[in-house]
């Protein structure tokens, strides 16, 4: 790396003052000027006004569902996703690339979209709707829903963290380790485990930070009753239309927040298992 | 443990790997398997340490049946030619891993590892590194530990594949030195993997040469290096000149060729191919000599001169201070006194370069 450096590789990018400050520009107007807008905007409301809208009722329950749908999706999906990751590189058979591609289906499908179809095959008529609304299980309007849709709009980025691991995994070294008398849970405990736990972990925090913040598909399947299906991204929004832009900027900083320390978190993880592994 | 490979073939989508193997190694023996690239060599190798299955033939090891035992069960140590070290673990994790995944009834006690890591620590000589990870070594430590990953477990038989192929020249020198002295005080029965002859020479006990899926010949260097088997272990051997000859008697017969040098060989009469080296061919310069000069140069101590008949192009070696070097300039004719070489009866065949024989073409029979 270092050495490269030094011979001064030719530049793709005409300039490096002019291809920085295109990118930095971006960063500025489409990233930071929002945020740094949205916390301005948060900092206007003075912490008691702020702390009074957070700590109403129906602000509350909504953070609860949000965050309790949030972490149930995305335990599902971390185990989920990592069994799909371990089929579609452990295992040859047929279909296998259109498999592949369909786990790209909710990165490209529009979340409202998502979140019509969810609410069509669930609804008590639908496919599914109708024989478990006979077995007594309502999916539509109930927790459940807001689940399923952070499920599946949070899917792929649990898969699409350790895939890449997972094929780079050397299959010399589960040989070694069954070699060495290793039964097949233990190589993947003591082997395989280690080597994807930081991008499954790192996986799985964006993928809750992703199901925190999803709107669109949740709000067709919710039915949205405040204190029991409402979810704080809505509840911003319903605050907005309400014309109270202190009440939605409080929420979505409180959203943003989140949303920070669970970035920090997967980067943290990610730095801390580079450690000892970089020179790979 | 003496170990007993029969009949055994193996073929990957119809493409014949093994074609039959017979091959008995000694209780304590230190045997190097040579062959190019695609000859069977790992494939082989992979099946005594059951990481691979044969489609047919039979593997015994002290008299138990192996192919009934999964590899976990085989107590084998195997060194991987890029180490395949755990990343996540320190040097002397790596090392204690054999021990530590055992059954907890089967475990030995913490300190017993521990003390046993220790003594491996200082037997491979890098007592050093027992708290690095793996990725702070260099490459000839890195295979140090794998090695000492692999003896922890005291194996039955350890199994080598290309150990020294991915260090430079001077690690591996200094490597396969060190690998013979750890062969000798554990006493273990030791295979290896190698497509370099002079490693698998210098260090094996015997070399069993391995040629498309077949064993070609089993011996030690001079017996290997003086009477190849076959066209094909003379071809690796380095004999890259191949003249056509004629059999009388015994003698070989070729126009321009002074065959004074080679011994009589009990062959039938008929058309034959000789073998030969580079360098033990001497040239004598001819005015009507069979073969023209058409290149020479200099390494400084060897020459190497690039001769043609019109119909066959190939290379010569000799001494550059030779008095047979004087006057062989670009143009000047030459016949040729073969010092040594090897006849097999039959026409020139065919001729894959030894080196470059890439996977074994397909054969209907087995």
């Amino acid at each position: 790396m270092t050495a490269a450096a030094a011979i001064k590789p030719k530049r793709v990018l005409p300039g490096f003052s002019l291809s920085l400050g295109t990118t930095l520009l971006y960063v500025a107007l489409v990233i930071l000027i929002p945020v740094i807008a949205l916390v301005l905007k948060g900092a206007e409301i003075g912490p008691a006004r702020f702390w009074a809208i957070i700590a109403a009722p129906r602000t509350l329950a909504a953070l609860r569902v949000t965050l309790t749908a949030a972490a149930l999706a995305t335990v599902f999906n971390a185990f989920y996703g990592l069994l799909m990751a371990w089929v579609l590189t452990r295992y040859d058979f047929p279909g296998k690339r259109i498999l592949d591609a369909l786990m790209d289906i909710p990165f490209a499908l529009p979340t409202a979209v998502a979140g019509i179809s969810l609410t069509a095959l669930y609804s008590a008529n639908g496919w599914f709707g109708a024989p478990l609304t006979g077995a007594g299980i309502n999916v539509v309007y109930t927790l459940g829903g807001v689940i399923l849709a952070m499920t599946f709009t949070s899917i792929p980025f649990v898969v699409r963290a350790i895939q890449p691991v997972l094929e780079d995994l050397d299959p010399a070294m589960e040989q070694a380790a069954m070699t060495l008398g290793a039964r097949p849970f233990a190589i993947f405990r003591r082997v395989v485990l280690p080597a994807i736990l930081p991008a499954w972990l790192a996986g799985s925090t964006v993928a809750f930070a992703r199901s925190l913040g999803e709107f669109g598909a949740v709000v067709f399947i919710a039915g949205n009753l405040p204190f029991k299906t409402e979810i704080a991204a809505l509840l911003a929004f319903i605050r907005l239309e309400e014309y109270d832009y202190q009440g939605a900027a409080a929420i979505a900083l409180v959203l943003l927040l989140f949303a920070l320390i669970l970035l920090m978190i997967s980067n943290l993880i990610q730095f801390r298992a580079a450690r000892h592994l970089e020179a790979r | 443990m003496s170990i007993v490979i029969e009949h055994m073939t193996k073929s990957f989508d119809g493409t014949s790997v093994l074609r039959g193997i017979d091959l008995t190694i000694e209780s304590g023996e230190l045997v190097a398997l040579l062959g190019p690239s695609g000859s069977g060599k790992t494939t082989l190798l992979k099946i005594i340490a059951g990481l691979d299955w044969p489609d047919a033939g039979g593997l015994r090891v002290h008299g138990a049946d192996w192919l009934h035992l999964a590899a976990q069960d085989r107590r084998i140590g195997f060194v991987f030619q890029h180490y395949a070290l755990f990343p996540h673990m320190t040097v002397r994790d790596n090392i204690a891993f054999g021990l530590t995944v055992r059954p907890r009834a089967e475990r030995p006690g913490k300190a017993v590892i521990a003390a046993k890591v220790n003594q491996l620590l200082e037997f491979l000589q890098i007592g050093h590194l027992g708290d690095r990870y793996p990725t702070q070594l260099s490459g000839g430590q890195r295979q140090r530990v794998a090695l000492g990953r692999a003896l922890a477990i005291e194996p039955t038989v350890l199994l080598l594949d290309e150990p020294f192929g991915a260090l430079d020249a001077a690690v591996r020198r200094d490597l396969r030195a060190w690998l013979r002295e750890v062969h000798d005080e554990t006493g273990s029965t030791t295979i290896f993997v190698t497509h370099d002859q002079e490693e698998a020479f210098e260090l094996a006990d015997r070399v069993v040469v391995m040629g498309e899926g077949r064993i070609e010949q089993i011996g030690n260097a001079d017996q290997i290096h003086d009477h190849p088997a076959s066209p094909f272990v003379a071809r690796f051997m380095g004999a890259t000149i191949e003249l056509p000859v004629m059999l009388n008697a015994g003698r070989t017969e070729a126009q321009g060729l002074d065959a004074s040098r080679l011994q009589r060989r009990a062959l039938p009469d008929g058309p034959g191919t000789l073998f030969l080296r580079p360098a033990d061919v001497t040239p004598l310069a001819d005015p009507s000599g069979r073969w023209q000069i058409v290149r020479r140069t200099s390494n400084g101590a060897l020459l190497r001169l690039e001769l043609t008949d019109g119909a066959q192009h190939f290379g010569i070696d000799l001494p550059r201070r030779a008095p047979e070097a004087q006057g062989l300039s670009p143009g000047a004719r030459v016949n040729l006194r073969p010092e040594a070489g090897t006849i097999f009866p039959g026409p020139r065949t065919s001729q894959p370069t030894a080196a470059t024989t890439e996977f074994p073409r397909k054969e209907k029979s087995l």
